[in-house]
């Protein structure tokens, strides 16, 4: 299976995860400074900056792009609920 | 005599404004978690300008009758040119529908969190309305209704409005209380200082920020009166009860010792002396990193009560338990289910502990620590029995780990996923 490394920037920690992993699954799990409310695309509690590897996330959906509008993202944010690691990314948390 | 409660006449707060709200002595326990030995209010209120009747929120559905008669013994409802609700829970948007179907003409003012959950309460989703923020006004001719902004006291949509002539803040939950006396005022009613206190300890006390954020709008008003949608009107020393809130707020542990430094908590019990030997090797290795205060309690030796007061105030918690028949000991449950009545978000956390067989206590712990949205950065430490001096390094390095984290400096690592608990 395809590997890809998710490095959370506000702890400095880099996790191998398999290509496909949500940001969620993994972030908790380290302490990552990302919140979570709802958890299902609708709350917009865990915007995440990328700060690198924008092209290796999986592609939002409308719930997510409706979400990330009404909450007045930039362009390198995404929803860490909602967001699949393709490749190498680096996030931090957007709040 | 007749009570108040049974002639269901309106109260004169102001030349200008009346109370229309429910009594509702018999209420025992109000949304599951609040007792309240001699029931509630809900409070109501009209405002008549110039030019036209504002009504400020309104009844429990079950208390509608009540809200209606008062209301109609001082307004007609087609003098009502606008409602405002300043929060939408069920025991202040109950008699809403009815309201707006026999004064369809009055325009519904509430603010721009409430915009989703009025659809959801109502199940209505065609309902009109116009949602404010903070300094947004109504007029009424001679009188002006003021918003103001103040999230999650308790919930999300929560305002308050201030009538600018009359000097009265329509505050909503916040100030209020469950008590139910038909005096109404309160320099009339009994001593209700209990019942205010234990209120702000179960509602308000998880948004103390919000409640500092909201302080910040409401103490430049010059405030003759505090109308809460519950318990006595404050028109006595009005500014006492807003200068309360602040006090209870404030975090007290900052003002007496260097806001920058930070403070971790060890909590622990230990039924042969082995999750405690844990306990004390994580805090030597916590001290080793140092730059913040360690405090080390055995839940066997206090109350959980004063344990939370501490919890609130910390920014580091970890749990040690050991594990019996497969699950964390009743201590540790009680201590964990009642971070609920404080903010725990965001807090470093996690848990360790020395068990017989399987171990499962660690692991439950941290979900709930996780759950609770803490931070929980190393993976949890468990020992078989008795921790050899191997197992003690681990212990320390914990505590290293945890350490480095607190105080921002938090060890680079680079780790597999299936090193991460599962789950």
């Amino acid at each position: 299976m395809a590997k890809a490394k998710l490095t959370f920037a506000d702890i400095g920690v880099s996790v191998t995860v398999p290509a496909g992993t949500r940001i969620i699954e993994v972030s908790e799990k380290v302490g990552a400074g990302i919140v979570y409310g709802c958890r299902e695309s609708d709350c917009g509690t865990c915007l995440t900056v990328v700060v690198d590897g924008m092209d290796n996330l999986s592609e939002p959906s409308n719930f997510e792009l409706a979400t990330l509008a009404e909450k007045k993202a930039g362009p390198n944010m995404r929803l860490a609920c909602q967001t699949l690691v393709l490749g190498d990314v680096t996030v931090k948390p957007g709040a | 005599m007749s009570t108040r409660n049974e002639v269901l006449e309106p109260i004169t707060v102001t030349d200008r404004v009346h109370w229309i709200g429910a009594f509702d002595p018999k209420m025992r326990t109000f949304d599951v978690i609040l007792k309240t030995p001699n029931g509630t209010t809900y409070n109501a209120y009209l405002v008549r300008g110039s030019e036209g009747v504002a009504v400020i929120d309104t009844v429990k559905a079950e208390t509608a009758d009540q809200f209606f008669t008062r209301l109609e013994a001082v307004a007609r409802y087609d003098e009502i040119r606008v409602i405002v609700l300043n929060h939408l829970e069920p025991d202040h948007s109950g008699a809403l529908p009815e309201l707006m179907r026999r004064a369809p003409q009055a325009a519904l003012y509430i603010s721009e969190a409430a915009q989703l959950m009025l659809k959801a309460l109502l199940n209505n989703s065609d309902i009109a309305y116009t949602p404010v923020t903070t300094n947004d006004r109504v007029n009424l001719g001679d009188r002006t209704l003021r918003f103001l902004n103040t999230p999650y006291l308790h919930w999300p949509d929560t305002q308050c409005t201030y009538l600018e002539e009359e000097g009265v803040l329509f505050s909503g939950d916040v100030f209020g209380c469950h008590y139910c006396d038909e005096q109404v005022f309160n320099d009339c009613v009994g001593d209700f200082r209990f019942s205010f206190e234990y209120y702000y300890a179960h509602i308000m006390r998880p948004f103390k920020q919000y409640v500092l954020n909201a302080l910040a709008l409401i103490e430049p008003l010059e405030i003759r009166l505090i109308a809460p949608t519950h318990g006595p009107i404050l028109r006595d020393h009005p500014r006492y009860y807003v200068e309360r809130y602040r006090e209870m707020s404030t975090p007290h542990l900052h003002l007496e010792i260097d806001h920058g430094i930070k403070t971790m908590i060890i909590f622990y019990i230990s039924s042969y002396g082995n999750t405690m030997h844990m306990a004390e090797a994580i805090r030597d290795g916590a001290a080793e990193i140092g730059g913040f205060r360690i405090s080390l309690y055995d839940l066997e030796g206090g109350e959980v009560e004063p344990f939370v007061d501490l919890v609130e105030e910390a920014d580091a918690i970890l749990v040690g338990s050991p594990t019996i028949n497969g699950d964390a000991v009743k201590p540790v449950w009680d201590l964990l289910s009642s971070f609920a009545k404080i903010n725990v978000k965001g807090k470093v956390a996690g848990a360790f502990g020395s068990y017989g067989w399987s171990g499962e206590a660690v692991r439950m712990i941290e979900d709930r620590l996780r759950g609770l949205k803490m931070r929980v950065p190393a993976g949890g430490l468990r020992v078989k029995l008795i921790p050899s001096p191997g197992e003690l390094e681990n212990c320390r390095d914990y505590g290293r780990d945890v350490g480095s984290f607190l105080i921002g400096k938090p060890r680079a690592r680079e780790i597999d996923m299936s090193q991460l608990p599962a789950g």
